[in-house]
């Protein structure tokens, strides 16, 4: 192609050259098809990953605390209302973390849902 | 530096009375919930206005947020989750332009206020208890009963079933108000960092580029975050309600 380009020209070389350049032009738009394809391709999986570790991220940390939480109070309460200090926070307390874990673990998909035997 | 946790304080706009003592008043919050909902329903009436078959711009917004949260809808719960397609798709919107609200400056954020994520949670919630009571009576309690667990620890399991049970409104509540309250308190801190670092001097003007385009980027984070918590508290509204739909499996 580049010895193509150089030598000067009777028309066999002249269409020879155009074919040639027709050809790259050809390849060259190809290739920029697919990168501009594969650009967006590349880039979304990773993104959509990062944002969805995100949220995940917090999903879990909130499902854990929000068990511990739901524990604490029930004890608490059982604890003012029947008057069994300490006993019903630390029972509750502990199935609440529990409850807590197994909310991670539903979250992260490890284990199936409510009611499975998974 | 400016006060971080002035943005999120309840301002009286407009006194309207008072009911058993206590005050009944327009607020910000109010303000800005109104404007969410007519942002929402001049979106919806005037995209749903001309019914073209090839849709224009304001249309394909409305279709493809339809179809987004329709979706959704149907692939966690099924189509018989479809009947609840007008509360997840309430939610959604409103959570998602609140939050998207809240981003310009000087407004207020509805959802950074844990009582209003909380009422949306409740809300939920005992959505799915009442209908899982409604469709399937006791049998909605299967839910707290796992198949294939020995009799001497089911006690124990129903307890933290129960529990967990219990957690979900917590955590589907504060998972939304934490994140939008912790971006929105970056945002202020940082933003506050422009004019200290610029008041130095000369070499402060220089300097104040590092925290102003760190304000720009993470703005742009906020935007996703707004999007994607509106996302998540819509699909595990479907996940609860699934429950409700197909208890005990």
């Amino acid at each position: 192609m580049a010895d193509g380009l150089r030598e000067n020209g009777n028309d066999r070389n002249r269409s020879a050259e155009e074919a040639a350049l027709s050809a790259r032009l050809k390849r060259l738009g190809k290739r920029l098809d697919q990168k501009s394809l594969s650009r967006p391709d590349e880039a979304s999986p990773r993104s959509s990953t990062d944002a969805s570790a995100l949220a995940r991220g917090f999903r879990l940390s909130t499902e854990l605390v929000a068990g511990v939480l739901v524990g604490a109070f029930i004890g608490w309460a059982l604890d003012r209302w029947l008057g069994i200090s300490p006993w019903g926070m630390i029972v509750f307390l502990l199935l609440g973390f529990s409850a807590g874990v197994v909310n991670v673990m539903r979250a992260a998909g490890v284990s199936g849902g409510p009611g499975s035997a998974k | 530096m400016a006060d971080p946790i002035s943005q999120f304080q309840i301002k009286n706009l407009v006194t309207l009375g008072q009911i058993g003592g206590h005050e009944i008043a327009i607020t910000n919050s109010t303000l800005f919930m109104g404007l969410t909902v007519a942002g929402i329903a001049a979106l919806l009436i005037g995209g749903s206005a001309r019914r073209a078959v090839v849709p224009g711009r304001l249309q394909s917004i409305v279709e493809l947020s339809y179809e987004f949260v329709a979706n959704t809808v149907q692939s966690t719960a099924g189509s018989a989750g479809m009947k609840f397609f007008p509360l997840v798709f309430s939610l959604f919107m409103f959570i998602l332009f609140a939050n998207m609200i809240g981003i310009i400056p000087n407004t207020f954020t509805v959802t950074s206020h844990l009582i209003v994520t909380f009422a949306m949670a409740m809300l939920v919630f005992l959505t799915v208890v009442g209908y899982g009571f409604y469709k399937h009576g006791l049998g909605f309690l299967r839910l707290f009963v796992p198949g294939g667990v020995p009799l001497y620890i089911l006690p124990l399991i129903v307890v933290i079933e129960v529990l967990s049970f219990l957690s979900r409104p917590i955590s589907h509540s504060v998972r939304l108000f934490a994140n939008i309250l912790a971006g929105h308190i970056t945002l202020k801190v940082l933003a506050s960092f422009v004019p200290m670092v610029a008041g130095i001097g000369v070499v402060g003007w220089f300097g104040a580029v590092a925290p102003l385009s760190l304000v720009v980027a993470i703005t742009a984070l906020e935007v996703l975050v707004a999007f994607l918590q509106a996302y998540v508290f819509a699909i595990l509204t479907c996940i609860y309600l699934n429950d409700a739909i197909h208890p005990g499996h």
